[in-house]
């Protein structure tokens, strides 16, 4: 079975996102539905305020719809509660964030192994360190992330996310804190990444430039999906 | 709970590794720090009450010459000695009773003690075999046909060794003279002069007749609980004209220092506990503030809630375990350096450190971690996973009132455990929550008055309050925190250095050792010139009048009717009453009030507030007394407390002149004499024979001997609350330490000089150090009043000048302080802050 007849790994459907400003309702996110097939890679593009991010927060389950649905790999994320969520994204997810999302406290090779100390993984050293060695970092594994540069920030949160070997990644402004040549670097770093992992990529980006990279790319605004073009 | 999946052991395991990556960033040392404070206080002052408590009671004792005593006016039974003997207590017997001494054809009434082997069971008896010979103890009683005399009776008629005295029917040569006995000044029952002399050779004497006024004692010594069970044993045993006493119930002027030493102790425990409290919740605020973005992230990599809490409050736990364990041990040093201190004071060797108090300093660690940890861990694990995409979202709010309930209420209750004492534990409770409430209001008031006021001062002043008010809560958190360790700290360096001395002032060296009873009022004048013309400024002299007490209310009052031992001897005994128109300065109204110049001739009356307890008296009570054959009917319009430490002439029931005035009287009077001059004493008594001299001067250095080394004792576990005061400052200054570096650096950016940036900050720091300062000092001074006056009974005058103080110490402090701790932000470059808080 080739993976285009395979059921799709992200299917949202009706997916609405209302706040509240005071008494006035604010409608972010109006009836948007899609599904990304396995092994797809998909850019969300908008301007700010499109909604972008909050389509993101809603298919990674960090957030909940006003409306709507989302499953993943078959599973009804909102018919789970938050701890049920938090374990599908332990076990199918991985994160990419702007602005790297690193702890402190901890060295670029424990940022990489918490998420597989998490799952239990008892070999989550060598694992982390293979992964960190792979993105370039072999030489830093004890650095802090205070003592990386943002390109080497970025590299431990893209080894973070491949390390626990996630079925869908999450990227969201990847690039947006990066210069280009860096944002380049990362960028291409995760296609290489994903290409041997078969992961899906779903990249959240303003940058048209990145989008390009990848085969499909849905248009937002104003809170609704206005295009979906595949190369 | 998805926990579960990781199973028990590979959660604690993952807890451990977090656990040593938060502790290599620095992230728990000011929690561990805090805590090993509070334990480290809790523990070494449990010891001190378990250990040097027990050795000062002890050290008591020996002037009683056992841990107990059974006082009986006719044998005392077989069944008594019994049960101390099967208790495995060592027991021995005395019989008291006052007889002639004959020598030389003159004779003189003495105090006779015919003892038993093993007396005393404490306490040391001393005596030399010449006059000028060196003393030594004994370890034996005076042999058979032997007797030991005292100087007293030595001078009086003029005794030498190997004098032969007439003792009832029989002569005995004096074999040596007494230099130092115990019991000599427990209770007023040291009338004269004193002889001791072998048990055995008692029926010889003949002296002992039915009718005999004598006094038949049990003395009974041992292990703690082996007395306390056999002191209850007694209590039921005892028939009419017995008794049990220990030293507590035999010393008013004991049980009053030692009152007062366990309240001094209790108190420095109870700040130590407080600030480590308020370190502690500071810590644990800082600690959650900083961990939102990891727990954010942990969840978005798929942590369960009840992980995340699972792992923090394991964590958490650990942290409990480690610091108590390290608390403990620094108590346990501690309370070697304790005895350390008190060893040249102590003459009774310390017994043996318990466990107790170590496990009552890890309960105290974790009440203390757990009250102000988990409402802040709770919070921790429902941050909203959305806050990897949405730093500005949704932390939770643990500053809130709420989260400190919890905590809050762990304090109280182990305050109030501390102290022991209710009352004590909500002066400095109250005293507390007051500070801390009027340092919050107050800086919100001052940053309100401030803000409209700073618009015209300098650029530095305008951005410090800037910054003071956009930071509102965690200002008004910081100002508080200042306030409280400040507090602490004025209370414990300038409040207590005044009220220790006021309580050693309270018994001076010159405090009276000497009692004169017994003076009647045509002697007055002669005694009054007596002392003049020897050059020993004339004592005040008190009026006294013996009165039996028979109504209550108009109602019959009778021993049979009191279940308490006191209170029955209380009713069977005469009161002394006397008569005044002031108040001694040692006594303290606690419910009605003093006579005032009205009150003269009129029935009124005012009763110490321990006796009035026991007999069940209070204000607005009639009594009735029975004085001499007449009956005198008053209203009770007063309770004192009374300092009876202070050995000064005190009475437990006193009337307004012009009542007492018409029954015979006779006076009574205490003075200092100096061991040089007790010679003047018998020339005293050789002049009037009627007087009686109570010597109290042994009772008198061992309350000062307790009370000095009290006094080191309480000083050295004052460090702990000190060091529990700097914690507190030092985690307050922390507490805005991320904003500050993170204001410093966009200000950098912007192009501020490093002398700008310091002014700044030395604005702000000014600013909340005057404003905590000043509060603190209010609120020593106050809590330092109510404690001298309710609690410690001592006086205690406002200084205005401490809160001046206050004002400069909490700016110049707080700014030098917090200049210093945030050097290093002036350093760092700003793109380094910025990297490190994206």
């Amino acid at each position: 079975m080739t993976e285009e007849f395979m059921p799709p790994i992200v299917r949202a459907a009706g997916l609405t996102k209302q706040v509240f400003a005071g008494t006035t309702p604010l409608t972010i996110l109006q009836d948007v539905s899609l599904e990304i097939a396995r092994g797809e890679a998909v850019a969300i593009l908008g301007a700010s305020g499109s909604g972008k991010t909050t389509l993101l927060a809603l298919l990674a389950g960090l957030d909940v719809p006003t409306a709507g649905t989302v499953h993943i790999d078959g599973t009804d994320l909102f018919a789970l509660d938050e701890d049920g969520r938090a374990r599908l994204r332990r076990d199918r997810v991985g994160f990419v964030f702007q602005s790297f999302q690193l702890l402190p406290a901890l060295t670029a090779l424990e940022n990489v192994m918490l998420p597989l100390e998490l799952a239990g993984k008892s070999d989550a050293k060598e694992r982390a360190a293979d992964w960190l060695e792979r993105v370039g970092l072999g030489p830093r594994l004890t650095h802090y992330p205070r003592q990386l540069s943002g390109g080497e920030q970025q590299r431990v949160a893209v080894a973070r996310a491949f390390a626990a070997d996630p079925s869908v990644l999450f990227a969201d402004e990847p690039t947006g804190n990066l210069d280009s040549a860096t944002g380049e670097e990362i960028i291409s770093l995760m296609f290489e990444l994903n290409r041997g992992a078969r992961t899906t990529l779903l990249l959240v980006t303003h940058d048209e430039v990145l989008a390009q990279r990848c085969a499909r790319r849905i248009r937002l605004a104003a809170g609704r999906l206005t295009n979906d073009e595949r190369r | 709970m998805n926990g579960a999946d990781l199973g028990v052991t590979a959660v604690v395991r993952l807890a451990m590794r977090m656990l040593a990556r938060d502790w290599r960033a620095g992230e728990q040392r000011l929690l561990a720090l805090a805590l090993i404070v509070a334990v480290g206080s809790v523990t070494t002052v449990a010891f001190f009450a378990d250990r040097v408590g027990r050795s000062l009671t002890s050290e008591a004792s020996q002037l009683l010459g056992a841990d107990l005593v059974i006082v009986s006016d006719k044998p005392i039974a077989d069944r008594f000695v019994q049960t101390a003997q099967r208790a495995g207590l060592s027991a021995t017997q005395a019989v008291r009773f006052p007889s002639m001494t004959q020598f030389a054809g003159r004779t003189l009434l003495t105090e006779v003690k015919a003892i038993a082997p093993g007396y005393p069971l404490r306490g040391k008896l001393r005596i030399r075999s010449s006059e000028a010979g060196p003393n030594f103890e004994p370890g034996r009683i005076p042999s058979p046909g032997e007797v030991w005399v005292d100087d007293r009776l030595r001078r009086r008629l003029d005794l030498k060794i190997g004098s032969l005295v007439g003792l009832g029917g029989r002569e005995f040569t004096v074999a040596a003279l007494v230099s130092e006995e115990p019991e000599s000044s427990a209770g007023f029952i040291n009338l004269g002069p004193r002889l001791m002399m072998n048990e055995t050779d008692l029926p010889s004497t003949g002296l002992i007749q039915s009718g005999s006024r004598v006094s038949y004692r049990l003395f009974v010594a041992g292990s703690v609980p082996a007395i306390a069970s056999f002191r209850d044993f007694a209590a039921q045993a005892v028939g009419p004209g017995q008794r049990v006493e220990d030293i507590r119930d035999a010393r008013p002027e004991i049980k009053s220092a030692l009152e007062r030493a366990e309240r001094f102790l209790g108190l420095s425990a109870l700040m130590t506990v407080i600030l480590a409290g308020v370190a502690v919740a500071l810590a644990a605020r800082r600690y959650l503030q900083r961990h939102l973005d990891a727990c954010a992230i942990m969840r978005c990599l798929g942590a369960g809630q009840m992980l995340i809490l699972a792992l923090h409050v394991l964590q958490f736990m650990m942290i409990g375990l480690i610091a108590g364990a390290v608390g403990c041990a620094v108590g346990f040093a501690c309370q070697f350096v304790l005895a350390m201190v008190l060893a040249p004071v102590v003459s009774v060797t310390l017994p043996a450190p318990g466990l107790r108090p170590l496990a009552q300093g890890m309960v105290a660690g974790f009440v203390m971690l757990l009250g102000f940890a988990l409402p802040p861990l709770i919070a921790l694990k429902k941050v909203p996973t959305l806050r990897v995409l949405r730093r500005d979202l949704g932390a939770p709010n643990p500053t809130g009132l709420s989260a400190y309930l919890l905590g809050g209420a762990a304090i109280a209750g182990l305050v109030l455990w501390q102290a022991q004492e209710l009352r004590l534990g909500l002066y400095v409770l109250g005293g507390v929550l007051g500070t801390a409430a009027a340092c919050a209001v107050l800086t919100l008031l001052v940053l309100r008055l401030l803000s409209s006021l700073g618009r015209s001062a300098g650029l530095n002043w305008r951005f410090g309050l800037a910054n003071l008010r956009r930071h509102r809560a965690g200002s008004i958190v910081q100002v508080t925190a200042l306030g409280l360790g400040l507090m602490a700290l004025i209370l414990l360096t300038l409040v207590r250095a005044e009220l220790l001395d006021n309580w050693r002032n309270s018994l001076p060296a010159d405090a009276p050792n000497r009692f004169l009873v017994n003076i009647q009022p045509d002697q007055l004048p002669e005694i009054t010139q007596f002392f003049a013309a020897n050059g020993v400024a004339p004592p005040r002299l008190f009026p006294m009048v013996r009165g039996r007490l028979v109504e209550i209310n108009g109602k019959p009052v009778s021993s049979r009717d009191y279940v308490e031992d006191r209170a029955r001897r209380l009713v069977d005994r005469e009161f002394n009453l006397s008569w005044s128109q002031s108040m001694q300065p040692d006594n303290s109204i606690v419910a009605g009030r003093w006579f005032d110049s009205g009150d003269a001739g009129k029935a009124v009356l005012s009763v110490e507030e321990g006796i009035g307890k026991s007999i069940g008296v209070k204000v607005g009570d009639s009594v009735t007394y029975d004085i001499a054959g007449s009956r005198l009917t008053a209203q009770v319009v007063s309770l004192r407390k009374v300092a009876w430490d202070t050995f000064r002439v005190n009475f437990f029931v006193v009337a307004p002149p012009g009542v007492l005035e018409k029954f015979p009287a006779s006076y009574v009077t205490s003075l200092h004499l100096p061991a040089s001059r007790s010679v003047l004493m018998d020339d005293l008594v050789k002049r009037f024979p009627n007087l009686l001299v109570i010597d109290v001067a042994a009772i008198l250095a061992q309350v000062q001997r307790m009370m000095n080394q009290v006094v080191k004792a309480i000083e050295f576990v004052f460090l702990f609350s000190i060091a529990a005061g700097l914690l507190v400052l030092f985690a307050a200054l922390s507490s805005t330490h991320d904003e500050r570096e993170f204001d410093a650096a966009v200000m950098r950016t912007l192009g501020a000089s490093g002398r700008q940036l310091r002014a700044v900050q030395a604005a702000e720091f000014a600013l909340i150090g005057a404003l905590a300062g000043l509060l603190a000092a209010i609120g020593a001074t106050a809590i330092g009043y109510v404690l001298a006056d309710k609690v410690l009974n001592l006086p205690y005058t406002i200084n205005p000048w401490v809160w001046l103080a206050g004002l400069l110490i909490g700016a110049v402090g707080v700014t030098v302080a917090g200049l210093l701790g945030t050097a290093k932000v002036l350093r760092t470059p700003p793109m380094q802050v910025f990297r490190a808080s994206a």
